[in-house]
């Protein structure tokens, strides 16, 4: 086993076991912290994988975005440790069980279908940015659009819905 | 610019398809057992995750950029639906006081 095998099953081992850790966490700012850290993980499986922009990009939007969106709302709305809701034994039992038979079936499913061959010249540098940025703005540039449109009506929407009841009445 | 990739130093595709198929499981399992709402989104946004990461083993697997597109648009989507869905979670606690998933029961006709 050389060294970057090595790395490789240590970042996924650290990454499946972080992961464990947010829905294992009783105090929901700890999952969210330990999100956080998954995230950074999977960033560093991206930088291994020559990502490198998308690794980047992983961490500005999702580590620094939306993972401080949802620490805020978690301190807006002030929840204490006693009225955390919990589910019962038997649904976590039931849950886990279902999550787990998932997990077989899709590794069962998976594991030997896919050994196609890699054919032509594989290009090593296709996460720069310039490559990135050349095939967004050409080939995907209608769904780039779109998506900047979906982002307005989600920002519309969201202010829509957590603006004051009684101000939308007036 | 000529970098090794990961694959040619004898990791398997194998390998990253089993890894996103267990954080993809890990979030499903958050989603049934959790009752608390904003713990339900962030397990959604780990089952993205899980699919992103594919998405670049794959790219990367077959030296394409393409793939790596889509985890932009991925990223697009899980924000959008992280702010609906906040401020939504937001609208609900100030009516019911609770972030429990049981609260969206009294939505039933």
């Amino acid at each position: 086993m050389n060294t970057i095998q090595l790395i490789v099953y240590l970042l996924g081992g650290l990454t499946v076991g972080s992961a464990l850790m947010v829905i294992l966490s009783k105090h929901p700012v700890r999952s969210v912290l330990y999100l956080v850290l998954t995230f950074f993980l999977i960033s560093a499986n991206y930088i291994m994988m020559n990502a490198q922009f998308v690794a980047v990009v992983n961490i500005i939007v999702y580590a620094g975005a939306i993972m401080v969106l949802f620490l805020f709302v978690l301190m807006l709305l002030n929840l204490s440790k006693e009225n955390e809701p919990r589910s019962s034994l038997l649904v976590k039992l039931a849950a886990s069980l279902a999550g787990g038979s998932l997990l077989v079936v899709l590794v069962a499913a998976v594991k030997d279908s896919l050994v196609l061959p890699v054919t032509g010249v594989v290009q090593n540098d296709g996460g720069l940015v310039e490559n990135l940025g050349q095939l967004l703005f050409t080939k995907y540039v209608l769904p780039f659009e779109v998506s900047s449109i979906l982002f307005i009506s989600a920002m519309v929407g969201a202010i829509l819905l957590a603006k004051r009841e009684k101000q939308i009445i007036d | 610019m000529i970098l090794a990739t990961v694959f040619e130093s004898g990791i398997s595709i194998q390998y990253y398809i089993v890894l996103a198929t267990v954080l993809f499981a890990i979030g499903a399992i958050g989603v049934l057992t959790r009752r608390n709402s904003i713990i339900l989104l962030m397990c959604i946004e780990l089952m993205l995750n899980a699919a992103n990461l594919l998405l670049v083993a794959f790219s990367t697997y077959f030296g394409k950029a393409d793939g790596q597109i889509f985890v932009f648009f991925i990223m697009v989507v899980a924000a959008a639906e992280a702010t609906v869905g906040l401020s939504i979670l937001v609208m609900a606690y100030r009516n019911s006081r609770s972030i429990d998933v049981g609260i969206f029961n009294k939505l039933k006709g």
